[in-house]
């Protein structure tokens, strides 16, 4: 690259900074927010005379952010490990094996990558209702691994595809066989592709918004994003006390995209650009 | 041994991925399809429609404003992230690695926050009473303080600027991953040559990132297209109608007035349009330079 002159680095680093702090600024406000007392009503950023952690306690309890935060919980570790294996066995057989029709069912597959799922949306739920399985986890968990893989396919397949040849003649193996190469030898090898996947999975169920809006109308059974967009619809004097949920409701998924953000963002940026 | 078990089995690997994806999206999008052509209110009887869903939903001024408001968005999803990461990326490289991460991290974070919380988080920023008015007042700009997102001039462009948030890191993150494939020898040709920087941008860097920009257009276009969380949690399609976007014309008219056939018209629309962007943008990046 170009040289830089002096000025131009200082310039950078400005301006480098600047977008950091406007990207944390208003992440800071909320987390300031939810440390406020309780009647606290706050016009600009402060930060509290002392942490007060009272907020945290009303809604988890009072606001049952305890029961939604179980609910997003249960939902998201079910679609993470749905997706991780359906994606393995169908990536693994796109990836290393030959056979009539996978042009044809990878293609299909892969629709599901652009299908908005706004427009799948209304008959999934006349389905599902009329299969008696709206409010309960499974109408939302047994979509979401349905469009996950999609692209956990299509990410399988790209690595197994980049693994030498001579780890494995798969196509030519019997069942058992092939099962044990891809559980022996080839699944050591593609942490880093599966923990993407994994943290990916997680992240999205979390966030998801409208099929558990749609979905779920008892109470109990809301999702933490879902339970959120209620608490602030109902009760919007109370800031302080949504600014906690709030934290609460991103706190899970932050945690686990800065505690694997290293290996995740190098095999997330390696993977989309092999594509 | 059973000799025939060979050729069945790579349609058992990829079975469990078909018996989730067939019924739960894909027969469901035919569905969409199959229901647009249909007057149905979900209990009685749907009656055939032909194009009517279609021929009412183009000619509405409603799902025409809100078409013209997803555009808006992709402006402000895509565009602006787009333009502002390029630079941000190329300074960001020039940083030593452990500085370069820790920014690159920070400015993606929003990426991993659900949109629900950023809604509920940049609707408290936004409000009348609320930081970012204060901070305009404190500049003695009392004039400048208004209620954004309640504000018919300002609520979209607001909303545009949140989704501008959460999506920059993104573009900067996929952008920076670009830039290490490119390989210096290029650049010492391009100085060799005596091109200037706008000249080395146009003809190594941008040509170089041609990749990554198809990506991050392509996901930041659709979830301007797709904006339907951001706007239920903050404005709800509010003020009158200035913020009505696809997504929510299509919960509105399925869950709330019960016209699924028209909810469906709109919702293949808005597919055809996903597919045609997405198609485009692609289209565009294969193309070999001439």
């Amino acid at each position: 690259m170009i040289a830089a002159t002096r000025a131009e680095r200082t310039w950078s680093v400005v301006i480098l900074l600047v977008f950091a702090a406007a990207t944390v600024l208003p992440i800071l406000g909320i987390v300031l927010l939810s440390l406020q007392p309780e009647q606290a009503q706050l016009s600009g950023f402060a930060w509290p005379d002392r942490l007060d952690f009272g907020n945290y306690a009303r809604a988890f309890e009072v606001a049952h952010f305890g029961s939604y935060l179980k609910s997003s919980l249960v939902v998201s570790i079910a679609v993470a490990a749905g997706t991780v294996v359906v994606s393995t066995l169908a990536g693994y057989a796109f990836g290393t094996m030959r056979f009539a029709g996978e042009n044809f069912l990878f293609y299909l597959l892969l629709t599901g990558l652009v299908i908005p799922f706004e427009a799948v949306i209304v008959p999934l739920y006349v389905e599902l209702q009329a299969a008696r399985l709206t409010n309960s986890y499974a109408s939302v968990i047994l979509p979401l691994v349905g469009v996950n893989a999609a692209f956990g396919t299509f990410w399988m397949r790209a690595y197994f595809r980049a693994v030498p040849r001579e780890l494995m003649e798969a196509a030519s193996l019997d069942g058992a066989r092939s099962l044990r190469i891809l559980w022996k030898v080839l699944l050591p090898g593609a942490r880093p592709a599966l923990l993407t996947l994994v943290v990916l999975a997680f992240m999205w169920s979390w966030n998801e918004f409208l099929l558990p809006l749609v979905m779920l109308s008892r109470e109990d059974l809301r999702t933490a994003p879902l339970g959120l967009a209620f608490f602030a619809g109902r009760y919007t004097t109370d800031r302080v006390g949504m600014a906690a949920a709030a934290v609460m409701v991103a706190l899970p998924v932050v945690a686990l995209f800065v505690a694997t953000h290293r290996r995740f963002v190098h095999g997330m940026w390696a993977g989309a650009l092999k594509q | 041994m059973r000799r025939g078990s060979g050729r069945a089995l790579p349609y058992l690997y990829v079975l469990p991925a078909f018996l989730f994806f067939v019924p739960f999206v894909l027969v469901p999008f035919a569905h969409t399809v199959g229901l647009s052509f249909y007057d149905w209110d979900g209990l009685t009887r749907a009656a055939f429609a032909g194009f009517d869903n279609y021929r009412e939903a183009l000619g509405s001024a409603l799902v025409r404003s809100a078409f013209t408001h997803a555009l808006v968005l992709i402006l402000f999803f895509g565009v602006l992230p787009v333009v502002l990461a390029l630079p941000l990326a190329a300074m960001s490289a020039r940083e030593s690695a452990p500085a370069g991460n820790a920014l690159r991290t920070l400015i993606f974070l929003p990426q991993a926050i659900s949109t629900v919380v950023v809604g509920v988080s940049w609707g408290w920023i936004l409000a009348l009473d609320g930081p970012l008015n204060t901070g305009l007042r404190a500049l003695g700009l009392d004039r400048a303080a208004i209620d954004w997102l309640g504000s018919f001039a300002w609520a979209l462009p607001s909303l545009g600027m949140v989704g501008a948030w959460t999506l920059l890191g993104l573009c900067v993150a996929l952008f920076f991953a670009g830039l290490q494939q490119i390989p210096e020898s290029l650049y010492d040709a391009a100085a060799v040559d005596g091109a200037g920087r706008w000249r080395t941008f146009r003809a190594v860097t941008l040509p170089g990132l041609k990749g990554p920009v198809a990506v991050a257009l392509t996901v930041t276009v659709v979830s301007a297209l797709r904006a339907f969380d951001l706007v239920f949690v903050t404005t709800r399609g509010g003020p009158g109608t200035e913020t009505v976007v696809p997504g929510i014309l299509i919960y509105r008219r399925a869950f709330e007035d019960a016209r699924l056939g028209s909810a469906a018209a709109i919702a293949v629309i808005l597919a055809v349009v996903v597919f045609a962007a997405t198609w485009v943008i692609n289209r565009i990046a294969d193309r070999k330079p001439s």
